[in-house]
């Protein structure tokens, strides 16, 4: 998509991400979710755990977790540290910047996140089930948007990490289960809608049809990509100490 | 001509104005923003490289507003104060990366020839968390002029430089003005910028201070009062002989020893060794009171 994505940016961010230390992180909650699925295979006597732990632990920890943490720092990184000015004193379009730091991170999450969830779902269930499936598409879905918010969060905060641990905990994690409408604005809820129309298990706990959530997550993700652009655009050095 | 125009330009934080009323024009050639630490030097740099918004008045660069404005950086080039570059990357991945960014027709060809410029060929190929704070500001320079600019924005780009990088980077930077460019770099060392030829803009406490040719101004900082304490085996004696010095212009006695305001300091400076001698008085200790930059500047401010 020539005039969306920038190549140089692409390359720059990929080696960025994965050469600082933090990228050791990302491979620890997938490594969690496959080993603990394979243990469970081998010692569980219930046949019912699947879709509760995979739906609960992998779309609840390890996506929004592995996703918070590619996400914010794909671009908040070289914000933190001035890099980013680098990359902005050139006449590439704002827009690009954005769009191709999320594509990286949706990328990598997809690789540190999703296909382990697959994985996980695979030694569980077999390669054919429905739940498996389901949980792929759910969990790809969850890469994108998650991402997009994540991303947008690095460039209006600097406490990026924070905000998106407080929207995890507190809005998905607490009050989605509790008050009904919030759903309608949780992104766990989008992509385990997603997963449900696939594998249509009521343990995954997934309340929107769905439409919804698909016309939910489309206007969550373009909307934070779009605020993304626009604050971006407005990048500003505090100058002199005053 | 290109020019980068400023008219009555302000920027404030919250209750703070950080730059105020500020109109300037600056040509091609090569041009000093100076002023002490916090004068509001950075402020300017980055409104004028489109980084921050003024809050009040007027600012175009080469004709165009810089405000929300990227496409102005096919004509700017933008070394920045903070150390931070992609360290990972080597130089010629760095300097290349960024001619790609550009979308310059042969970025390869632009890359070597911004390296050849900076003498970085030999380090080129290293990565940038190897090099000397020195070698990163050349670098970061290269990038800067890797799409040939017809603005060159600089902060602080002696930061870390030996004297003889210092000497090469002004050359360089001569070289570059006198292709027609406008060159404007910020500097908060008067020792730094000593052998500018060109104007300086000088900033102090967030107003323009002083503008205009370097060596005039450099007249102007080494002719103005200085003031020197001085400790000697009687005070009140060296006190009264250096009252009739016409190169003295006050004598105050004060309890760490005599406070002398020289009107003109190359004469005083001679003066007082064969003064003290003259009447037997034993020298003790002579210090320069006011010798630190905001005290020039404010100088140059109330002047």
């Amino acid at each position: 998509m020539p005039g969306l994505l920038n190549g140089v940016i692409i390359r720059l961010t990929f080696r960025a991400t994965m050469g600082r230390r933090r990228a050791l992180l990302f491979a620890i909650p997938p490594v969690i979710l496959v080993a603990i699925a394979a243990l469970l295979t081998a010692t569980a006597r219930s046949g019912s755990w699947q879709p509760e732990f995979l739906g609960d632990f992998g779309f609840s920890v390890v996506l929004p977790l592995t996703s918070l943490i590619i996400g914010t720092s794909v671009l908040g990184a070289e914000i933190d540290d001035g890099s980013i000015v680098h990359l902005l004193a050139t006449p590439v379009p704002r827009s690009q910047v954005v769009l191709s730091k999320f594509l990286v991170a949706a990328l990598l999450t997809i690789v540190f996140g999703a296909i382990p969830e697959y994985l996980a779902a695979l030694i569980a269930k077999g390669p054919a089930s429905s739940l498996a499936i389901g949980l792929l598409a759910g969990a790809l879905v969850a890469s994108v948007i998650y991402n997009a918010v994540f991303v947008m969060l690095s460039v209006l905060t600097s406490r990026a990490i924070a905000a998106g641990l407080l929207y995890l905990l507190v809005w998905e994690g607490l009050l989605a289960n509790l008050v009904p409408g919030v759903g309608l604005l949780s992104i766990s809820q989008y992509s385990l809608s997603v997963a449900n129309s696939i594998a249509h298990n009521q343990a995954l706990h997934a309340h929107l049809g769905l439409g919804t959530a698909v016309v939910m997550g489309v206007i969550v993700t373009a909307a934070a990509l779009a605020i993304c652009t626009r604050r971006l655009s407005a990048f500003s050095i505090r100058g002199d100490t005053v | 001509m290109t020019s980068i125009e400023l008219r009555a330009v302000t920027r404030w934080y919250g209750n703070v104005v950080a730059v105020n009323d500020i109109t300037m024009s600056i040509g091609p050639g090569v041009t000093g923003l100076l002023g002490p630490n916090g004068a509001g030097k950075s402020t300017v740099l980055h409104m004028i490289a489109g980084f921050l918004s003024p809050s009040r008045g007027e600012l175009t660069v080469a004709g165009e507003q810089a405000w929300r404005n990227p496409g102005l950086f096919r004509k700017v080039g933008l070394v920045p104060e903070r150390d931070s570059v992609y360290s990972f990357l080597t130089g010629a991945e760095f300097v290349g990366a960024t001619a790609r960014l550009h979308q310059l027709p042969d970025p390869d060809r632009a890359t070597q020839r911004a390296i050849e410029t900076l003498e970085m060929t030999d380090a080129q190929d290293r990565r940038i968390s190897t090099y000397s704070k020195g070698m990163r500001q050349r670098i970061k320079v290269a990038a800067a002029l890797v799409h040939d600019p017809e603005v060159v924005l600089l902060d602080e780009p002696f930061n870390g430089m030996d004297p003889r990088q210092r000497l090469h980077m002004m050359d360089l930077l001569h070289a570059q003005g006198e292709q027609g460019r406008v060159i404007l770099l910020s500097s908060h060392i008067l020792e730094e910028v000593e052998r500018l030829s060109g104007t300086i803009q000088v900033i102090v406490g967030g107003r323009l201070a002083a503008s205009g040719d370097f060596r005039a101004i450099r007249r102007l900082m080494t002719s103005r009062p200085h003031v020197f304490l001085v400790r000697s085996s009687d005070d009140r004696l060296l006190g009264s002989a250096l009252i009739g010095s016409p190169a003295v212009s006050g004598v105050e006695l004060t309890p760490r020893g005599l406070q002398v305001r020289a009107s003109d300091y190359g004469t005083f400076t001679r003066q007082i060794a064969a003064l003290t001698r003259e009447r037997g008085i034993r020298l003790r200790e002579l210090l320069p009171a006011d010798e630190s930059l905001e005290s020039v500047f404010a100088y140059l401010l109330a002047s």
